[in-house]
């Protein structure tokens, strides 16, 4: 029974991290419909802005995780949101008139530049994230041991999610956000002003990208260059769970997987860690494509 | 060409890469190494060009195909005891080799299908995905060495094998797209509404792409395996396919002879460029991004085929 609680909070910790990502993703795919291939990969430059920040912001504020936690936070969203600006920016906005495949193709060229490139700057090997959040035991018994670094890490989650909610359905631009993923001619005809709003999506998705790779840090601590590819493809396939296009749908699909990963990995074989997600992908795809939460979309003439 | 012209082609180039690999022991080992790659590169970049080029249908799980084709040649080439040089080779790996295209071409079915359903982006995840579960799969079975990787396997993959399937494979494939059959797959890359619209059986040409494109890659998989004599699961991550991916790019989505200097090249420049080799893949990434930015038709443009080449010679040597 313990040991089953202990699976759960492991998995939401895990799914929290996919929840996240899976948001950027779905976002963009709202208002640009493609897949922002790169996106897996400014979670692991979110993390490495951590690695490479924190041991500098917490002496400069005498050591207290409980302020240096929050300033290396937002300065990873900020690198990460400036680094997702300048690829839509500069690979996308081009493209945004030419046929699909050919912003497909960029876009993984772009994850693999990012890849390979923060293996020749970062280096190929793994390095250990610092420690951001306190890692205090709260409940121990001899069954069940939690530690305070998941919950810290489901919490701000939450409070994510809730501040990404807000943005989207109360501000000036999260509404226009939403007009343009629903009409893109009719709201740029109502004097929305479209990039404006691509860029502001990408801002989002980035920022909580760098946040996920911050928690994931936190949770797991061991980054390296190519941890993105992983996360990044099962946090898309949560974004297709729960609906592609529907924010909430994207936080519920993050944690199904978070929690079916756990559980294929606790209690059956943790070697096919990796394959789960696809084989559920394509039982998505095969049998309900437009996802939990997201409405079929019929394909215009 | 018509048919009849090409398949007089075909006979010549097996023939002349008889008579090559009956000097194969004169050709500089390493030289021959790279050659043979180059000959696989091309098989793998030539199906995967069926696949994205002209069918139009965004595929990343070439090694996948690779690696089925590679691992079930081994088992079948082990089982059945073939040695090098041994006269039973010449039955065995041809067995090999189809007996892998055939469960390449299995599997090419199987995602065949969900891509009849799937656009453009999921269908490039899902076959990423597809690539990997084999991968997974493979690392998990004993009797194929798992991570360990399958050693032992006859070198039986010479000069004569790599060229006569090369040859096939570029007879195949651009008699195919050639055909009058072939232009539905152009048109279901083109549009494929519209193609549908006009009576083309979309499902039938997008099966028809990925399970030839596979069929040819689990060829490719068995040269492979029968040249390194040693493969494990690691060689076909999906690395591998983006280099494949890469390939087709490069040489211009659709267009054979691109795709096949491409390849070549490809090939014979991470060996010139040995020093500066942790670049490559950075390098193969940028170019990727450059191409769709400034030539998505790339390099060498669709114009690139022998008789458009000879119709602008013509023209040149005409007085004006």
């Amino acid at each position: 029974m313990s040991e089953l609680l202990q699976q759960i909070i492991n998995g939401i910790s895990l799914g929290s991290i996919y929840a996240l990502i899976a948001l950027g993703y779905t976002m963009v795919y709202g208002v640009l419909r493609f897949i922002n291939f790169p996106h897996g990969d400014a979670f692991m430059v979110g993390a490495f802005v951590g690695y490479y920040a924190a041991p500098r912001i917490v002496p400069l504020v005498g050591g207290s995780l409980l302020i240096a936690g929050p300033i290396t936070l937002l300065l990873s969203m900020l690198v990460c949101s400036a680094l997702g600006v300048t690829i839509e920016k500069l690979a996308y906005r081009p493209l945004r008139p030419r046929p699909k495949l050919t912003i497909l193709i960029t876009a993984i060229g772009i994850s693999l530049f990012l890849e390979f490139g923060g293996q020749l700057v970062f280096g190929p090997d793994p390095k250990s994230f610092p420690t951001l959040l306190p890692s205090a035991v709260i409940i121990n018994t001899p069954n069940l041991v939690l530690r305070s670094t998941p919950v810290i890490v489901i919490a701000t989650t939450v409070g994510l999610m809730l501040l990404l909610r807000f943005i989207v359905m109360k501000t000036k631009l999260g509404t226009a956000m939403r007009a343009v993923s629903y009409n893109q001619s009719a709201a740029s005809l109502m004097g929305i002003n479209i990039d404006t709003v691509i860029s502001f999506t990408f801002v989002l998705g980035s920022s909580l990208a760098a946040a996920a790779g911050i928690l994931y840090g936190s949770l797991y601590p061991s980054i390296n260059p190519l941890m993105g590819v992983f996360p990044g493809l099962k946090a898309f396939i949560s974004a297709v769970l729960g609906g592609i296009g529907n924010i909430p749908g994207a936080a519920i699909g993050g944690f199904i997987i978070g929690l079916i990963e756990t559980f294929v990995t606790g209690y059956l074989s943790p070697t096919y860690r990796d394959a789960i997600a696809f084989g559920i992908l394509i039982l998505i795809l095969l049998f309900k494509p437009s996802g939990i939460l997201g409405r079929a979309e019929s394909e215009k003439v | 060409m018509g048919v009849h012209a090409t398949k007089v082609v075909l006979l010549a180039a097996i023939a002349i890469s008889f008579i090559v690999s009956l000097f194969q022991s004169q050709i500089n080992p390493y030289f021959l190494q790279i050659i043979i790659y180059i000959g696989i590169n091309i098989i793998l970049a030539t199906s995967l060009n069926l696949i994205n080029g002209y069918a139009g249908q965004f595929s990343l799980g070439h090694a996948g195909f690779m690696a089925l084709g590679g691992y079930t040649g081994a088992v079948v080439s082990t089982t059945l005891g073939a040695t090098p040089g041994g006269s039973s080779a010449v039955i065995i790996l041809p067995l090999a080799l189809v007996l892998g295209g055939i469960v390449a071409a299995l599997a090419g079915l199987l995602v065949g299908i969900p891509s009849l359903r799937l656009r453009g982006d999921y269908l490039a995840i899902t076959t990423l995905g597809f690539g990997e579960i084999i991968r997974v799969v493979i690392q998990n079975l004993d009797f194929l060495g798992g991570a360990r990787g399958f050693t032992g396997i006859p070198k039986l993959t010479n000069f004569f094998w790599v060229f006569s399937v090369v040859s096939i494979t570029v007879f195949v494939i651009s008699n195919l797209v050639n055909s009058s059959y072939g232009k539905g797959f152009l048109a279901v890359r083109d549009d494929e509404i519209a193609a549908q619209a006009m009576g083309i059986n979309t499902t039938k040409y997008k099966v028809v792409a990925f399970v030839t494109g596979a069929f040819f890659a689990g060829v490719a998989g068995g040269l492979y395996a029968h040249f390194v004599s040693y493969i494990n699961p690691q060689q076909f991550s999906f690395i591998r396919s983006i280099e494949i991916v890469v390939m087709v790019i490069v040489g211009g989505m659709g267009n054979t002879p691109g795709v096949i200097i491409a390849a070549a090249l490809l090939t014979i420049l991470p060996e010139a460029l040995r020093p500066i080799a942790e670049y490559r893949m950075v390098i193969y990434s940028l170019s990727l991004v450059i191409i769709m930015i400034t030539r998505p038709q790339g390099l060498f443009g669709r114009e690139l085929s022998l008789r458009s080449l000879l119709g602008r010679l013509r023209k040149q040597a005409m007085p004006v």
